[in-house]
């Protein structure tokens, strides 16, 4: 099984499954840097004569820089582009155009095999911890396969010793590991794909809604197990979800996302005393907060109708349709995301 | 069903001066494993305008509950094994299924989470919703129309004359949603029960959709039941809470109670375990440990005692039933007392 991957300088000594120091460069730039990155989806129609009457710009132009250990939260509704986001920086989909360089290595240009030995240092956690796992897969192969394709842990039995290690990191029994997954909970099945995830010992994982499907109870435990593992691992997360109040509890800075754009970027703290953007607002008015005396004072602000379809945006700012603030000015102007303060960039001219 | 006494009690009380008022209600389901008690005596009540909030996590009871007042739980496998469900005066369990056909979307609306599954994919959005207005309303196939329209309008789905005459498939998963509560509401129902009907949505049109139902509240008086998992909707709309846990109501009271002074180890819980947009950067959760209970294979107890840390030898003995802790305020904890006086001296340090 190990056989099958093994790297030139994999390391033959049983028990070492810390790849070798060359194999991490040193590098002290960012984790992920991305530049203009862009996914368009082609619309064809016709059966015979196939041609392209369209295009989907899922995600378009987005740049931003993550640091060793730094989580950036991704947040959005339906259609924003977040997980396509995610997906693209992981070359899962092929952008269309832009960079991404991991630890200032560039990804877009590089073929699949090439990307295959990178792979086990950037992962991914899903939401739906089912769906994801294979059922006919014990959890200990679920979580020992990174490792045999890899390369990382030696022989059948030092594999075995890693994945009970990797279980009792993410607080589940060793014994465990002969279940199979419809034999767990959600949150436990969700700490099996954490524990898959950390077998790579990556760098950077991307976290794709992975409490949006447990329970509110059992949300906290995860959202407490991804920060220690972050403490102790340096781990850098691209944190995706649809909730403003989880994505901003876990997240060092929060890029808001609306129809493949980033509207507005801050840190935690500075996103939630200072929102600028009105998309920020309208949405940050629209979570409520578990405290009836303080919703009773809050301002709520209520945006008209839908998000328009990908297929055709609006014109200028992708947001002016449902904005309270626009004027016809924002219908000719592609609002650029400029910096308004450190570290606080907003995508808006009325603003 | 063995016991005459409880029968008799219901009958004895059935007046109410409630809009809605659910007493002891009590329903199973068969299993290989045997019976499973998933509503286990459950009672509360709502008055015209209100909006109460059912609050819990899946498999507590909160959606069987609101079929059982509906009568919808299927049966076999489940069956009601208790309790009475008095609506405007009326005991829904006692009436024909005929009578209960007309309160169901007539008197009574109901959203669920699932709008595909819910709606007719053959029939258009304008028909499903016309049909449940000329059966209940007793209009004429034009007014009805008209009203349908008028109604689909409100629920913020644009340009409704023409989604009309479009099928379920033809319109996105929120643009259904609205069509639900269009169905729900628009036959003047005096009680509407929406069993996360907004869950699936994006938050900005969740806030469209509880404005609407909050305003149809204050206009006509309508009474809402919200069944959600989501504790920020409830602080926000809701008058009055009861959090239910493995199938009975563990705490009840005001919203401000419930929130501000929790005496239920498990509602503290709940609340500690959310992630608050408000927020201090870096403040850490305080998960509730350990897993949802299998309701086939409950302690002895108290359900929540295995992950309660306030939890004594008589919680692992004997099962609270609810203990009145103040004014409107009702909790099912033996350690109420010590649980709010540490609740307490932990809001005081932080």
């Amino acid at each position: 099984m190990t056989s099958g991957l093994s790297r030139p300088d994999s390391p033959d000594t049983p028990g070492a499954s810390r790849p070798e120091e060359g194999e991490v460069a040193p590098f002290d730039g960012p984790t992920l840097a991305v530049r203009d990155l862009r996914v368009h989806f082609p619309i064809t129609s016709g059966f015979l004569l196939r041609r392209q009457t369209g295009t989907v710009k899922a995600v378009d132009g987005l740049s931003f820089d993550i640091a060793p250990g730094e989580t950036l939260g991704l947040v959005g509704e339906s259609g924003s582009g977040k997980t396509t986001t995610g997906r693209a920086i992981l070359q899962l989909q092929r952008p269309t155009s832009g960079s991404v360089e991991f630890r200032g290595v560039e990804l877009t240009s590089m073929s699949a095999a090439k990307l295959r030995p990178l792979r086990s240092e950037m992962q991914i956690i899903f939401q739906d911890p089912y769906g994801s796992l294979n059922p006919r897969m014990s959890a200990g192969r679920i979580i020992g396969e990174p490792l045999a394709v890899h390369g990382l842990a030696g022989d059948k039995n030092q594999r075995r010793e890693r994945v009970a290690e990797l279980l009792g990191r993410v607080g589940l029994n060793s014994a465990m590991m002969d279940r199979y997954p419809h034999e767990f909970s959600g949150g436990q099945r969700q700490r099996i794909g954490i524990a898959r995830a950390l077998a790579g010992e990556p760098s950077f994982i991307v976290c794709d809604e992975p409490v949006s499907a447990l329970d509110v109870s059992i949300q906290a435990q995860i959202l407490n197990l991804l920060s220690d593992l972050q403490d102790e691992f340096n781990i850098s997360y691209l944190f995706i979800a649809h909730d403003l109040s989880v994505v901003r509890h876990i997240s060092d800075r929060v890029a808001v996302m609306y129809l493949g754009k980033i509207m507005e970027l801050a840190t935690s703290a500075e996103l939630y005393e200072n929102p600028m953007h009105p998309y920020t607002r309208a949405l940050m008015s629209a979570v409520p907060i578990p405290d009836p005396r303080l919703e009773r004072q809050r301002e709520r602000i209520v945006l008209e109708g839908d998000m328009p379809s990908p297929i055709n945006p609006p014109s200028g700012c992708v947001f002016r349709t449902r904005c309270p603030i626009a004027t016809e000015e924002c219908a000719g102007v592609v609002p650029e995301l400029t910096e308004r303060s450190p570290g606080h960039r907003v995508a808006c001219i009325k603003v | 069903m063995t016991s005459g006494i409880s029968n008799n009690q219901a009958d004895a009380g059935l007046e109410s001066r409630h809009l809605l008022d659910v007493r002891d209600l009590a329903t199973r389901f068969a299993t290989a494993e045997g019976y499973v008690q998933a509503v286990n005596g459950v009672s509360f009540h709502i008055d015209e305008g209100e909006i109460l909030g059912l609050v819990g996590e899946s498999g507590c009871g909160k959606s069987v509950t609101s079929l059982s007042i509906m009568r919808l739980v299927p049966n076999p496998p489940g069956e009601i094994t208790r309790g009475s469900v008095l609506f405007e005066g009326r005991d829904l369990q006692k009436i024909s299924e005929r009578e209960m056909r007309r309160v169901r979307g007539g008197s009574i609306g109901m959203i669920f989470q699932e709008p595909m599954t819910s709606l007719n994919p053959v029939l258009t959005i304008g028909r499903q919703i016309t049909e449940a207005i000329e059966v209940h309303l007793d209009l004429k196939r034009a007014s009805a129309r008209n009203r349908a329209v008028e109604i689909l309008d409100r629920v913020g789905l644009p340009d409704p004359r023409r989604r009309f005459d479009d099928y379920p498939h033809q319109l996105s998963g929120g643009q259904r949603q609205r069509v639900m509560i269009a169905m729900a509401i628009s036959c003047n129902p005096r009680l509407l029960i929406a069993d996360e009907a907004t869950t699936a949505l994006d938050v900005t049109i969740q806030a469209q959709i509880l404005e609407l139902l909050q305003s149809l509240c204050e206009e006509f008086r309508m009474a809402l039941l919200i069944i959600t998992h989501n504790l920020g909707v409830v602080a926000r709309y809701a008058q009055r809470v009861a959090v239910m846990y493995a199938g009975k109501i563990i705490e009840t009271g005001a919203a401000d109670q419930i929130y501000s002074a929790p005496r239920h180890p498990y509602t503290a819980g709940l609340l500690s375990s959310v992630p608050r947009l408000d927020a201090a950067v870096g403040a850490r959760l305080t998960p509730i440990e350990g897993e949802i209970p299998d309701l086939a294979n409950l302690p002895p107890g108290c359900a929540f005692e295995p992950r309660c840390r306030w939890a004594v030898d008589r919680c692992r003995a004997e099962s609270p039933g609810l203990i009145h802790v103040e004014p409107g305020h009702d909790a099912a904890c033996w350690e109420y007392e010590r649980v709010a006086l540490d609740l307490a001296a932990n809001r005081q340090r932080s």
